[in-house]
C-alpha cells in the first residue's frame, strides 16, 4: 500500500512486460504499402489530413516489408498476384498483423469468378476484416483499432515465433 | 448515314468487295480474313488514324463462323467513326497482325489471344498479357466456366469451410 | 500455390537489347508493389547505370474478370460491376454503360437527368484530376500537395454521398435516368464548391507551375509527337498535350454536352508539364460546365417513363397494378434486349472510355467489352521512356496517368 502511493507520487507508473511491450507495438505500428485497387484510394483518404491515421500511430506507410509490421490487403487480389503477395508477406519481420480491407480481401466481393482470389486468408492469415465497398476511412480505423485491443490483449505465449 | 462516310465506304466496297451494314448509326463492314491488312492500310490512308478499339466476340456453340473480330476506327481529323468486322472459324481461329500499321493492335492482339485463343499471325510477341502466363484455357470463351464459388449458406456452411483453402500461418 | 513467376532474360530475348544478354546492362523489376507504380504494374526495366534503355510492362495483376462476368449477370445487376473498372471515375463508367444501353433498347432520358449527369460527370473528372495531381506531385516530393488534393476530394465526395448514399462506387446514373432525385441540400453545396475551388487552383498554380524544381524534373521529359500518340491509340489529356484538338464532348457529344460552352486546352509540347498544365486546364473548364449546368437545371422527372426497362417509383408500387407487374418483371427476369450491337464512347478524365455492347435478344449481355483508355496509354510508355532515368521514369508514369482497374479490367 505504502509503496504505491509513494511510488505513484514520485511519478513512476509500474506495468508488466506484456503490456508494456503491446503499448510500443502499438502505438507505432508502421503499414506497408499494399493498395491494389479501389479501397487504396480509400486507405489514402484515411491517411490524408481529414481523416487523420497518423493520429493512431499510423506515421508513415512504409513500401518496403522489411520495414513494416502491418500489412493492410487494400483491394482484391487476383490470381496472378497471390504469389507476390504471398512472398511480400513472408519477408515481413516478425510480428506483423494483416487486415483484410474491403469485401475483395475478405471473401472475393462482388467478383465471384475465375480471375479473383476468394479472399484473401487463402494465402495469408487474416487479423481483422474491415467490411465495406469500399469501407469509409472511418471504418479502416475503426478496424485498426480493433487490432489495436487484439494486440493489446495478446501474451507473450500467444506470439509465433 | 454521315455525309462524309459515304464515299469512304463506298471506296472500301469497290476495292474489297465486302459488305455494309448499319446499325443504330454504327457503319461496320464484313471483311474476310485475307483481306484484312489490306483492309487496314486503305482504312488508314483514308484518314482514320486512330484504331478505338479491338475486340471479338465468342457464338458458341455455332462452330462456322464462331468468332467476329471486331475493329473500330476514329478519323481525328474527319470526325467520322468506322467499323470493321472479320468473322473466323472455331478450329485454330487466325489473322495476320496489323501491329505495323497502328501500333497498339500490339498488346489488344495479345489480349484477343489470351482471352479468346485467336492467333496473330507475324505478331513480334505473342503470348499471355492479363492471365499468368502458365494459365491454361482461354477465358473468355462460351465454353470455359465462370468459375464462381458456391457461396456459403448456413445450411451448407461447414461442408464448404472443410474445403475452402485457409492459410493457417 | 504457383510461386512468383520468374523470367529470365531468355524469355524476353526478343524484346530487350543484346547488351542485356551480354550482361552488360541489369534487368531490374521495379516490382507490383511499389509506391510509385500507381496500383499493381509490374515493369522490368533495363538499366545501363541510371538510365533506362528499354522498359517493359507487364500487366494483368488486376485483372478482374469484369467483360465475363457481367455476361452472367442481367443488364441491370451488371451495374454494380462497372464502377469498380476505371474506380476513380465511377460516375462515368455507369454513364457510358448507361448510354450503351439506352442506344441498344432506344430509351430516352428526361433533360433534369442529363443535366444532373453532366454536373456529377464533370465533378467526377475534377476529383479524379485531383488525386492525379497528387500521387504524381506525391512522386516527385511534393509532399504538401497530397494533402491539398484530398482535402479537397472530401467536399466532392460529400456530395457524392448526399447524392447517393456511397462516397466512391455509387451507382447512382442508372439506364434511363437516375436512381433517384438529388436532395435538396446539393445546390447549395455545389454553389459552395464554385465559389471556393477556383481559388484552391490558383493556389496548386503558385505551388507547382512556376517551381524550378517541378521545370527541372517535367520539362522536355517524355515527349510525344501527335503522330506517335495517334498511332499509340493514346486519347485524353496525353493527345491533347502533343497538339491534337480531340475530346469527345465537343467532337461526338454525348448527353447534351453541346449545349455547354466550355474550351478543350491543348498545348504542342506533349511532355510531362505540358500534360500537367493541360489537366489543370481541364479542372478548371470542369468547373466552367458545372456553374453553367446549375444554371439551367430544369424541373421535372429524373427518370424516363419507360417502366418496361426502368423500374417504377417506389411510391407507385403500392397503387398502381402495372406499376407493381413492371418491378416484378424487372427484378425476377429482367428486360429483353432486341438483338444487335452497339458501340459507345465518353470522354473519360484518362482518354476514350467506350463500350461494346452486343446483345443476342436475352435479357443479359451476349457480350460487353469495354475499351479503357489506360490500356491503350500505358503501351506508350516503353516509347516515352527509352534513355531517361529512373527518377524521370516515374514522372512519367505520374505523367500517363493510369488506373490499373482500367487496364485490367
Amino acid at each position: 500500500m505504502g509503496i504505491e502511493q509513494k511510488m505513484g507520487n514520485m511519478g513512476i507508473a509500474t506495468t508488466t512486460l506484456e503490456q508494456a511491450v503491446a503499448w510500443s507495438r502499438t502505438n507505432a505500428m508502421w503499414p506497408m504499402l499494399f493498395g491494389l485497387a479501389c479501397c487504396a484510394i480509400e486507405m489514402m483518404s484515411a491517411q490524408a489530413a481529414h481523416y487523420d491515421m497518423s493520429r493512431f500511430g499510423m506515421e508513415l506507410m512504409r513500401p518496403s516489408p522489411r520495414q513494416s509490421d502491418l500489412m493492410i490487403v487494400a483491394g482484391r487480389v487476383s490470381r496472378k498476384m497471390a504469389p507476390v503477395l504471398r512472398r511480400l508477406y513472408d519477408q515481413m519481420p516478425e510480428p506483423k498483423w494483416v487486415i483484410a480491407m474491403g469485401d475483395c480481401a475478405s471473401c472475393g466481393g462482388v467478383f465471384n469468378n475465375y480471375a479473383i482470389m476468394q479472399g484473401v486468408d487463402e494465402v495469408v492469415p487474416v487479423d481483422v476484416y474491415v467490411a465495406g465497398c469500399p469501407p469509409r476511412p472511418e471504418a479502416l480505423i475503426h478496424g485498426v483499432l480493433t487490432l489495436y485491443e487484439k494486440v493489446q490483449g495478446m501474451k507473450f505465449a500467444e506470439m509465433k515465433k | 448515314m454521315d455525309k462524309k462516310l459515304q464515299p469512304v465506304v463506298e471506296q472500301l466496297e469497290k476495292e474489297l468487295g465486302c459488305t455494309v451494314s448499319e446499325t443504330r448509326g454504327l457503319v461496320s463492314l464484313s471483311v474476310p480474313a485475307e483481306k484484312i491488312v489490306a483492309a487496314c492500310q486503305q482504312v488508314k490512308d483514308l484518314g482514320f488514324a486512330l484504331l478505338s478499339a479491338m475486340t471479338a466476340v465468342d457464338y458458341w456453340p455455332e462452330e462456322n463462323p464462331r468468332f467476329h473480330v471486331i475493329y473500330q476506327f476514329t478519323s481525328v481529323s474527319g470526325n467520322m467513326v468506322l467499323g470493321l468486322r472479320v468473322p473466323l472459324p472455331g478450329l485454330n481461329p487466325s489473322l495476320p497482325t496489323i501491329s505495323h500499321i497502328y501500333r497498339n493492335a500490339n498488346w489488344r492482339e495479345r489480349e484477343l489471344w489470351d482471352m479468346f485463343g485467336i492467333k496473330f499471325q507475324g505478331h513480334p510477341d505473342l503470348r499471355r498479357i492479363l492471365m499468368p502466363a502458365d494459365w491454361e484455357g482461354h477465358p473468355l470463351r462460351k465454353d470455359y466456366p465462370l468459375g464462381y464459388e458456391e457461396p456459403q449458406f448456413t445450411f451448407n456452411f461447414d461442408e464448404i469451410n472443410l474445403r475452402k483453402p485457409y492459410a493457417k500461418e | 500455390m504457383p510461386d512468383v513467376q520468374e523470367i529470365t532474360v531468355d524469355d524476353l530475348k526478343h524484346l530487350v537489347s543484346e547488351r542485356a544478354i551480354q550482361g552488360e546492362t541489369v534487368l531490374l523489376n521495379m516490382g507490383p508493389q511499389h509506391p510509385s507504380t500507381h496500383g499493381v504494374l509490374r515493369l522490368l526495366l533495363e538499366l545501363d547505370g541510371e538510365i533506362v534503355v528499354s522498359c517493359i510492362p507487364d500487366i494483368g495483376f488486376l485483372h478482374t474478370g469484369i467483360e465475363k462476368n457481367m455476361e452472367a449477370k442481367t443488364y441491370q445487376k451488371a451495374e454494380v460491376m462497372t464502377d469498380r473498372l476505371d474506380y476513380l471515375n465511377t460516375v462515368g463508367n455507369i454513364l457510358a454503360y448507361s448510354l450503351a444501353v439506352e442506344k441498344l433498347v432506344d430509351l430516352d432520358v428526361p433533360p433534369r437527368a442529363q443535366v444532373i449527369r453532366v454536373i456529377l460527370t464533370e465533378l467526377q473528372r475534377f476529383s479524379s484530376h485531383l488525386v492525379w495531381l497528387g500521387t504524381s506531385a506525391l512522386d516527385l516530393a511534393a509532399m504538401s500537395m497530397f494533402l491539398y488534393c484530398f482535402r479537397e476530394r472530401e467536399q466532392i465526395l460529400d456530395i457524392l454521398e448526399m447524392c447517393s448514399g456511397q462516397r466512391m462506387m455509387t451507382t447512382y446514373i442508372r439506364p434511363g435516368g437516375l436512381w433517384r432525385d438529388v436532395p435538396v441540400e446539393f445546390e447549395a453545396a455545389v454553389r459552395d464548391i464554385l465559389k471556393t475551388f477556383p481559388r484552391r487552383i490558383d493556389e496548386y498554380e503558385a505551388l507547382l507551375t512556376r517551381n524550378p524544381l517541378m521545370l527541372d524534373r517535367t520539362y522536355g521529359i517524355g515527349k510525344l509527337t501527335a503522330e506517335e500518340c495517334l498511332n499509340f491509340g493514346v486519347t485524353g489529356p496525353m493527345l491533347r498535350a502533343s497538339g491534337v484538338k480531340w475530346d469527345l464532348r465537343k467532337d461526338r457529344p454525348y448527353s447534351g454536352y453541346e449545349q455547354y460552352d466550355f474550351e478543350v486546352p491543348t498545348r504542342s509540347e506533349g511532355d510531362v508539364y505540358a500534360r500537367y498544365l493541360v489537366r489543370l486546364e481541364e479542372m478548371r473548364q470542369s468547373l466552367r460546365i458545372v456553374g453553367q449546368a446549375l444554371n439551367k437545371l430544369p424541373m421535372g422527372a429524373v427518370r424516363s417513363n419507360n417502366f418496361k426497362f426502368v423500374p417504377p417509383q417506389r411510391s407507385e408500387i403500392g397503387v398502381s397494378m402495372e406499376a407493381l407487374i413492371h418491378h416484378f418483371k424487372l427484378w425476377t427476369e429482367g428486360f429483353n434486349a432486341p438483338r444487335g450491337f452497339v458501340y459507345t464512347a465518353v470522354e473519360s478524365p484518362r482518354g476514350e472510355l467506350g463500350v461494346y455492347l452486343e446483345s443476342n435478344g436475352g435479357p443479359k449481355p451476349y457480350r460487353i467489352h469495354w475499351r479503357t483508355p489506360s490500356f491503350d496509354n500505358l503501351q506508350s510508355l516503353p516509347l516515352m521512356s527509352r534513355g531517361v532515368l529512373v527518377a524521370d521514369l516515374v514522372a512519367i508514369i505520374g505523367s500517363v496517368d493510369i488506373v490499373l482497374g482500367d487496364v485490367d479490367r
